[in-house]
């Protein structure tokens, strides 16, 4: 049984070749937040490719998640920028104030954690970006008010996350 | 914006025609708006702005001013100061505007003609303000092709870029040359590939047209991946068009019906911009089947990247463009001969395609004549790092840079010390103090033992530990290593494990010697350009700054007081205020102090994490 959404997207890729592989695994992503072991059997099925084959593409490529991100997905900038204003300690901050590691997603699901190589918002070092929004100049200190902001913005969506 | 299908463009008659209608309805607007949505903008809430500004132009009634005098565009490359807002009459230059300031903008300056003086850059030193951007050091010693008309143009109007004069060296190309002639225009432009290699771009250009086998593919590398660089970003999200352009002549010269923009998936307004760009240019027969009615057939397909910094390198690209893993092949056979599919390809970086309207339109002499010997024309660098001024400029080749980054930039950011200059990314180098003063072109840089790059320049400070720069730069590549070939995967986490060593303060005696011969090891049998480079941040710190790779192996002691362990906080007595704002604050228990009596840190206790070192209002807590 494939999932619906999953069925939409390789209707859209139909008779697509191996080149679709890597635009048909980001749309998967980007409707699920994540690869799971059914959708890309699913792929691999469409594209008449091994799922190993599938595997090993998604697995190269550091965008694909095989686990689902918490509601909202909290990503540490890395690069040079930040990294010369500090951005490895907003890291360590950010991973104290939300008790996981990077590549992890809170126990209730609200919040995952992700540090990245560069995410080209230089000028605004450090960055934090929460779900895409930016948020510039963190300083360490600031970290559990951005999170607050958005535990506050999850309680008024009447959902506790996961 | 609204387009028809017959808009499509027949002739370059039928453009030329339609610019000038475009010119009479739109310019020159008496009131206009122009609000910047460049990434460092829209995060500071430009966008919200541009509603408000739209707003009070419709609550206004549309005689004072167009609602669609209001527009958003690309980055300004000011980005420390934004959002910024440009308002005519008066060309005034506001940064830092906020959401309350809109009606006062409004009133004033676009309604009255007035000006807000608040809200004008203020020199730091002079205490100057400036009314427009010329009036700003930050731009007087800029030079602006490629960013010519970013901050002036909508990205998502093909009508705006065609008013600046966009297509017409299409038109030109395509009515009144030879592919030939096209080819040659650029060769003589002395044009290098911006993404970093710096090869000649018309050389490229001709062994592709000059390779066997159809069809020819032409790719514009978008997958900006060096961290600390946005060049590439600001252009596509800024001025889209000018890419686009730029690849058809590009495909007219070499003989392509097929092209790929490749895109960092990171950048989703750049792809939503591209996008528009394409769908339009389509629309009116810019891209497609009998481009200005001349013959030539050519369209565009977008890729998103998938997160993979090796896709920034040519062959591993077109692998990742064919949907396997991103892994690069030897160099020995050519792209431009058996490239994406086996098929001739020719790769370009977004900067380098933007440059190519301006020269089939000017020539390539004038282009030659920007720039030094063997560097033509300008580059385009993101200025970051601990600077004053952050943000994107275009500079000729040539200059110097104490130009750059004391000049443009205003110096190193609170007062302190400039210790380097990052640039190359990755595979580049850091340039010490004593270097300021060399020219910046592709030649000068690799000889200082760093390289142009593809455009990023991090100035770090005193307070920066050069061999802790080596280390994360060694750990971006380790992690971003695709593992292909042997000397990369091995050799990088080899490295990085002698250099974790050295930071911790476990360093040994030969330790640098042996990152050396790990370096020439690897420059000689890795793969591609990321392996054979990758030692570059370790071998440049080495050379200009050995005696901190010396303090932290033989004195176990970080001068730049990074290195975690190897410095200690302690409070100075007599600057103390006992507030207690660093013992409330410490997560180990490790301050004690009473009130009206200066605190202490508990050494034993300390996990050196730093924040008292934040938190302290007086600045008594020291690193020694």
């Amino acid at each position: 049984m494939i999932a619906p959404d999953i069925d939409f997207i390789l209707r859209r890729h139909a008779g697509a070749g191996r080149d679709a592989l890597i635009p048909i695994l980001q749309e998967v992503q980007e409707a699920h937040g994540y690869l799971s072991r059914e959708a890309i059997i699913c792929v691999s099925r469409h594209l008449g490719l091994p799922a190993s084959k599938v595997c090993g593409v998604a697995t190269f490529y550091n965008e694909f998640r095989f686990r689902a991100p918490g509601k909202f997905h909290v990503q540490v900038c890395r690069g040079t920028a930040c990294h010369v204003k500090r951005s490895a300690r907003l890291l360590d901050a950010t991973a104290t104030a939300l008790g996981i590691k990077p590549g992890e997603t809170s126990r209730d699901g609200l919040f995952s954690l992700e540090a990245v190589a560069c995410v080209g918002a230089c000028a605004l070092a450090p960055v934090l970006a929460v779900n895409g929004e930016f948020h510039a100049c963190v300083g360490p200190d600031s970290v559990r008010r951005i999170l607050d902001f958005y535990r506050g913005k999850a309680a008024r969506d009447g959902t506790d996350g996961g | 914006m609204t387009v028809a299908a017959t808009n499509r463009f027949g002739s370059p008659a039928d453009l030329e025609q339609a610019r000038e209608e475009i010119r009479r309805r739109t310019r020159p607007a008496a009131r206009s708006v122009r609000v910047c949505i460049g990434t460092g903008c829209a995060a500071k809430g430009s966008r919200r702005l541009y509603d408000l500004f739209r707003q009070a132009a419709h609550e206004a009634g549309g005689g004072l001013i167009a609602v669609e005098a209001v527009k958003c565009v690309g980055c300004h490359g000011l980005c420390e100061r934004g959002p910024i807002v440009v308002v005519q009459p008066g060309d005034v230059l506001y940064q830092q505007v906020e959401e309350p300031d809109v009606p006062e903008v409004f009133r004033e300056t676009v309604v009255g003609g007035r000006v807000v003086e608040r809200l004008l850059y203020q020199d730091p030193a002079t205490k100057a303000r400036a009314r427009t951007a010329a009036e700003i050091p930050f731009y007087k010693a800029q030079q602006r092709i490629v960013l010519a008309h970013n901050g002036e143009i909508d990205p998502r109007s093909i009508d705006d870029y065609i008013a600046f004069g966009g297509y017409s060296a299409l038109a030109k190309a395509l009515s009144a040359m030879t592919p030939e002639q096209v080819l040659e225009e650029v060769e003589k432009s002395g044009l290098r590939g911006r993404g970093g290699g710096g090869f000649p771009t018309g050389r490229k250009w001709r062994s592709c047209r000059e390779a066997h086998g159809q069809p020819k593919y032409v790719i514009c590398n978008g997958d900006e991946g060096d961290p600390g660089a946005f060049m590439d970003r600001s252009v596509m999200e800024g001025n889209p068009h000018s890419v686009i352009e730029g690849m058809i002549i590009g495909a007219y010269a070499i003989g392509s019906s097929q092209g790929y923009i490749y895109v960092r998936n990171e950048y989703p307004l750049a792809v939503e911009h591209l996008r528009e760009a394409i769908g339009q240019a389509r629309e009116r027969g810019l891209l497609g089947r009998d481009i200005l009615g001349s013959g030539f057939d050519f369209d565009i397909r977008i890729n998103r990247g998938g997160g993979a910094f090796v896709c920034g390198e040519s062959t591993a690209l077109m692998a990742s463009l064919e949907g396997r893993p991103g892994e690069p092949r030897a160099k020995y056979v050519h792209t431009v001969e058996h490239g994406l599919w086996d098929k001739p390809t020719n790769l370009n970086n977004v900067e380098t395609w933007a440059n190519v309207p301006a020269i089939i339109n000017r020539g390539g002499d004038w282009l030659a004549s920007i720039g030094t010997a063997k560097s033509k024309g300008t580059k385009v660098f993101s200025l970051v790092g601990n600077v004053v001024n952050t943000g994107l400029i275009e500079v000729p080749m040539g200059i110097t840079l104490r130009q750059i980054i004391f000049g443009i930039g205003g110096g190193v950011e609170d007062g302190k010390a400039f210790k380097a200059v990052q640039t190359g990314g990755p595979s580049g180098g850091c340039i010490p103090a004593r270097f300021l003063d060399t020219p910046v072109d592709f030649d000068e840089l690799t000889r200082l033992g760093s390289m142009m790059g593809s455009g990023g320049m991090i100035v770090m400070d005193e307070d920066t530990c050069m061999v802790n720069v080596a280390r994360y730069f060694l750990n971006f590549l380790r992690e971003e290593s695709c593992g292909k070939c042997t000397p990369c995967r091995e050799g990088l986490a080899q490295m990085l494990h002698v250099l974790d060593r050295i930071t911790h303060g476990k360093g040994e005696a030969g330790d640098v010697e042996r990152l050396e011969e790990m370096a020439d090891l690897l420059a000689g049998t890795a793969l591609c350009a990321l392996g054979k480079t990758a030692a570059n941040p370790v071998l440049s710190t080495v050379r200009h700054f050995r005696d901190e790779y010396d303090a932290h192996i033989v004195d176990r002691r970080c001068p730049a007081k990074e290195c975690r362990g190897l410095f200690r906080y302690a409070i100075e007595a007599e600057k103390c205020k006992a507030c207690g704002i660093c013992k409330k604050n410490c997560p180990a228990d490790a301050i004690t102090g009473a009130k009206k009596v200066a605190h202490v840190i508990d050494q034993a206790k300390c996990t050196l994490c730093g924040t008292c070192f934040d938190k302290c209002p007086f600045d008594a807590i020291l690193k020694v």
